[in-house]
């Protein structure tokens, strides 16, 4: 019997089931994919909100910027990183201009004190590489980038090291609450808890009416397609270069990773499939170009990966937070979820109000390191060998990842891990030795039997 | 201190530092990221490989472990698991070590890292992200190296003699292709190796594109852009090969948007004159014994300069691709009395017309060409004769 049950191992759910777990209740992180970071939190920006744009007054301004907070708190202990890269909000239009003092003043609202406005030749000292065309912008100096896959994989990391239980491949498929207790169904047994946490991010309101027999908000997917540009493009760009946003998206942004690439985008489509992260050629070449029109450099530059997220947006703006006996729904976490989850859960914890004792020793386990500016594992001796030439990733890393407490469940849950595959090449050195590797580690192996000559 | 250290140990690399041993320089030495030499040919166990080096046809396997011997009786220095990060001014190396990060000088410094296939990112393949697309060389690498198979049923994509091999490689294994799918309206490989698809039974559709891969966690098939399904469990993306020059681009080196390689003068010399290129780092590409054959051509350059005898790289001649072209290696020539040796080119699209060399207006060279995509155009230097005064030469093609 578990005091909770979180529901869903994206970003939410792991930062709840850390939450919930150092405060001292009993846990178990229920995930129906192979592996955490299964849906929305897949794929993101990796951006790490000041909230200076976010709904003044809103429940996920508050859980932002309390998430924002706690991750500068906790990031050293868990070796998570931090590029302070800065924003530009970037007008490109005289209508964009006139729409800076109304963003700057939400901004300073919103309690971001460092955002100010910049001149083009400001901008232009700091970011020499972007086009000379732009007409002012916004420096925000806190909007930083951050591993969006580490960040929660430390969090149900540190979940599990004190006490917390995680079962994937486990879908929850219905449940009962009586006498204060659920006796949720799933894919693989029974679970008995006394709340349940949902966090099934664009499945939200599907196990809400599984559970509830009606859902209080409808999931309405919102896919973002990303390029990736080469290494090389790095230097053109320190800083998160933002558009003037509209009413329905941030729009298409031209940032650095702390993966050491240049990312641009994400769209903002509208679909009904919850699952289909496909990207098209059209919407890849767009990005490709309004890239290189942001920042002319990126012309020409290779793209070294290209993929898609899906924001489990609802029919509203406001993330959908609700508590009923022995439920707490934590949907519609539609963009800032990276950034809000920590807080996301202090809030739920608020919610629950529950009476237990918080861990005494707390264990503090510590996430490779992935960024490029880190200290690499193949900066120190014994790594093996290296795997992936372009990530530079080494056979200790590799070996690290298959096993432990949390291995990875499947080879994208592998490259989230490692960044094994996830440069330049995309495999063509690496793809077979890691099959080799990976053999009789998922159930989705990359091999699919043996050469027979 | 190294005399001259060759970054790459396949046929290239291998060629340079034997031909650089032959002239009798001491120390060289061969830095290799993988665990053994031999390059992409390690991983190509079919013909043909070798007639040029050893006067007979051997599998890739057997080729690279000859290689191999050879370095090794020559006595050049070999550090395998070394992966070269970093080229700093003057022939400076980053490289990492399993024995941690160590510093590398030599006098001279030979590139020699070889050339991939393009993968799906830079291709812009749409749809989602299964299981089960890859490249050539990976198959290879599956196939030869680890004895797997990643896919029984792939659609093959593009019909360069890479593309063909890898048809022969399925064959090989057990793996049946469902389709061939070329963008151009015939094969790109020479008659009549295109006829292989026919002769094999596998269906091949020209002037198309794949649209859309669809699948959950494998390919359950593929989407042309005419509208046609075909089921299957993997793609394999073929050629459109690219320089693996990162190394040379996140540099100081000048690196050819053209080419996708560093910028070289005739003696292989990149913009700096401590650092020089050679093999399929400086075009896609060539086969096996053509870059084992400029490794050694461009070794002996370097032997020549460490004694003093190459020309020096000042009021150089900028070489420029115009019309038509794709590319033109080497990129600069460094000015001499009597210039000698190849100019390589390639074209974008199917053209026959008049192949050029101007300055201004002034012709240098002129012969009749008729050629394709992907096929190798050789234009001799012997006898061209650069004016005093020009700084940069065009090269184009006038229908
Ligand atoms: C294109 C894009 C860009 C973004 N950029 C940023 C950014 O820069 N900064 C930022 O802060 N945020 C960003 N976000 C937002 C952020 O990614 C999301 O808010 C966040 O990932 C939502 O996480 P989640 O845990 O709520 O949902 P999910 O990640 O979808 O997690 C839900 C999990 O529940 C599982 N599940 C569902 N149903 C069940 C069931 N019945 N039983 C068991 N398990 C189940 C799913 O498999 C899934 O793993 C972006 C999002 C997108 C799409
Ligand atoms: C699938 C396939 C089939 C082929 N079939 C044939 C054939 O049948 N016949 C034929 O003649 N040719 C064939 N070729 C072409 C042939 O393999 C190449 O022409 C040849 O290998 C080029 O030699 P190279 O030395 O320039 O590069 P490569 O062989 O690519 O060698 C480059 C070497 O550099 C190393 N390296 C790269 N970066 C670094 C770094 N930073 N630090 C240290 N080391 C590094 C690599 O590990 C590699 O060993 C085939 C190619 C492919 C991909």
């Amino acid at each position: 019997m578990f005091d909770v049950a979180v529901v869903g191992g994206g970003v939410v759910g792991c930062a709840v089931a850390r939450r919930f777990t150092l405060q001292g209740a009993r846990v178990v992180l229920l995930e129906k994919g192979a592996d955490i970071l299964s849906g929305a939190s897949k794929g993101n920006s990796a951006i790490l909100h000041t909230g200076f744009d976010a709904p003044p007054g809103s429940l996920e301004l508050a859980c932002m910027q309390a998430g924002y907070t706690e991750y500068l708190e906790i990031r050293d202990r868990l070796r998570l990183p931090l590029l302070e890269s800065g924003a530009i909000v970037c007008a490109w239009s005289e209508e964009e201009l006139a729409k800076l003092p109304g963003i700057l003043a939400q901004a300073h609202g919103n309690g971001v004190a460092a955002a100010r406005m910049v001149t083009p030749g400001e901008i232009l000292a700091r970011e020499p590489n972007l086009s000379a065309r732009v007409l002012g912008g916004v420096l925000v100096p806190g909007e930083h980038l951050i591993d969006p896959w580490s960040a929660p994989l430390a969090y149900v990391l540190q979940a599990l090291a004190n006490g917390a239980e995680v079962r994937r491949n486990t879908e929850v498929t219905g449940g009962a609450f009586a006498g204060g207790a659920w006796r949720l169904e799933t894919s693989a047994g029974p679970v008995a808890c006394g709340t349940v946490i949902n966090c099934a991010g664009l499945f939200g309101n599907t196990l809400e009416a599984l559970l509830t027999g009606a859902a209080d908000f409808t999931i309405k997917p919102r896919k973002g397609q990303f390029v990736v540009f080469d290494k090389a493009a790095a230097r053109l760009l320190r800083s998160i270069i933002l558009p003037v946003p509209t009413e329905r998206t941030k729009g298409i942004v031209v940032t650095p990773t702390v993966f050491g690439n240049v990312l641009v985008g994400p769209t903002a489509e509208e679909q009904d499939s919850r699952t289909d992260a496909g990207t098209d050629e059209a919407t890849l070449r767009m990005l490709a170009e309004k890239g290189a029109e942001i920042l002319p450099g990126l012309a020409g530059m290779g793209i070294t990966a290209i993929y898609a997220g899906i924001r489990p947006a609802t029919e509203r703006k406001e993330y959908r937070v609700r508590q009923a006996p022995g439920y707490i729904a934590l949907g519609g976490i539609r963009s800032t979820g990276l950034t809000a989850a920590l807080g996301l859960a202090q809030h739920a914890w608020g919610l629950y109000a529950g009476a237990q004792q918080p861990v005494a020793n707390l264990i503090w386990p510590q996430v490779p390191v992935l960024a490029e500016h880190g200290a690499r594992d193949w900066q120190s001796p014994g790594y093996g060998e290296v795997i992936c030439h372009c990530e530079m990733v080494t056979s200790r890393e590799i070996e690290a990842a298959l096993r432990g407490p949390l291995p990875a469940g499947d080879y994208g849950g592998l490259k989230r891990r490692t960044r094994a595959g996830m440069g330049r090449c995309q495999g063509f050195y690496c793809n077979a030795r890691l099959a080799e590797l990976s053999a009789g580690c998922f159930a989705a192996p990359l091999a699919v039997g043996g050469a027979h000559d | 201190m190294i005399d001259v250290a060759v970054i790459g140990g396949g046929p290239a690399g291998i060629a340079a530092a034997l031909a650089l041993r032959a002239r009798g320089v001491e120390r060289v030495a061969i830095i290799e990221r993988e665990g053994s030499l031999g390059g992409v040919p390690r991983h190509c166990g079919h013909p043909p490989f070798g007639l040029r080096e050893f006067g007979r046809i051997l599998t890739g396997p057997a080729y690279a472990r000859r290689l191999e011997a050879k370095a090794e009786a020559a006595g050049v220095e070999i550090l395998l698991c070394h992966s070269v990060l970093g080229l700093k001014p003057g022939g400076v190396l980053d490289v990492a070590t399993p024995e941690g990060p160590r510093t590398v000088k030599a006098l001279r410094v030979l590139l020699a890292t070889g050339a991939r296939e393009a993968p799906r990112s830079a291709r812009l393949v749409g749809g989602a992200r299964p299981l089960g697309v890859l490249n050539t060389g990976a198959l290879q690498a599956y196939v030869y190296l680890q004895g797997l198979v990643p896919f029984a049923r792939p659609v093959v994509v593009g019909t360069e003699l890479v593309g063909l091999s890898a048809l022969a490689t399925c064959r090989g294994h057990g793996i049946k292709p469902v389709a061939v799918v070329e963008a151009g309206n015939r094969a790109t490989a020479r008659w009549p190796l295109g006829l292989l698809p026919r002769l094999l039974g596998i269906p091949v559709y020209y002037n198309s594109q794949i649209a859309e891969i669809r699948g959950g966690t494998r390919v359950e098939s593929v989407l042309l852009r005419d509208g046609t399904v075909l089921d299957c469990d993997g793609v394999l993306l073929t050629g459109r090969f690219l320089p693996e020059a990162s190394l040379a681009r996140l540099s100081h080196l000048v690196v050819d948007a053209a080419s996708g390689g560093p910028a070289i003068d005739q003696y292989g010399r990149c913009s700096d004159a401590a650092y020089f290129a050679a093999g399929n780092l400086l075009r896609p590409i060539e086969t096996a014994g053509w870059s084992f054959r400029e490794g050694w051509t461009i070794a002996d350059y370097i032997a020549d300069d460490l004694a003093g005898g190459l020309p020096s790289t000042e009021g150089g001649v900028e070489v420029v691709a115009g019309e038509g072209l794709k590319f033109v290696v080497p990129q600069r020539l460094t000015r001499v009395t009597q210039l000698r040796g190849l100019m390589q080119l390639r074209v974008n699209a199917p053209v026959s017309g008049q192949l050029r060399v101007r300055a201004g207006d002034e012709m240098l060279a002129c012969q009749h060409i008729s050629t394709r995509p992907e096929r190798r155009i050789l234009l001799d230097m012997d006898g061209i004769k650069i004016p005093p005064e020009v700084s940069r030469i065009v090269v184009d093609i006038a229908p």
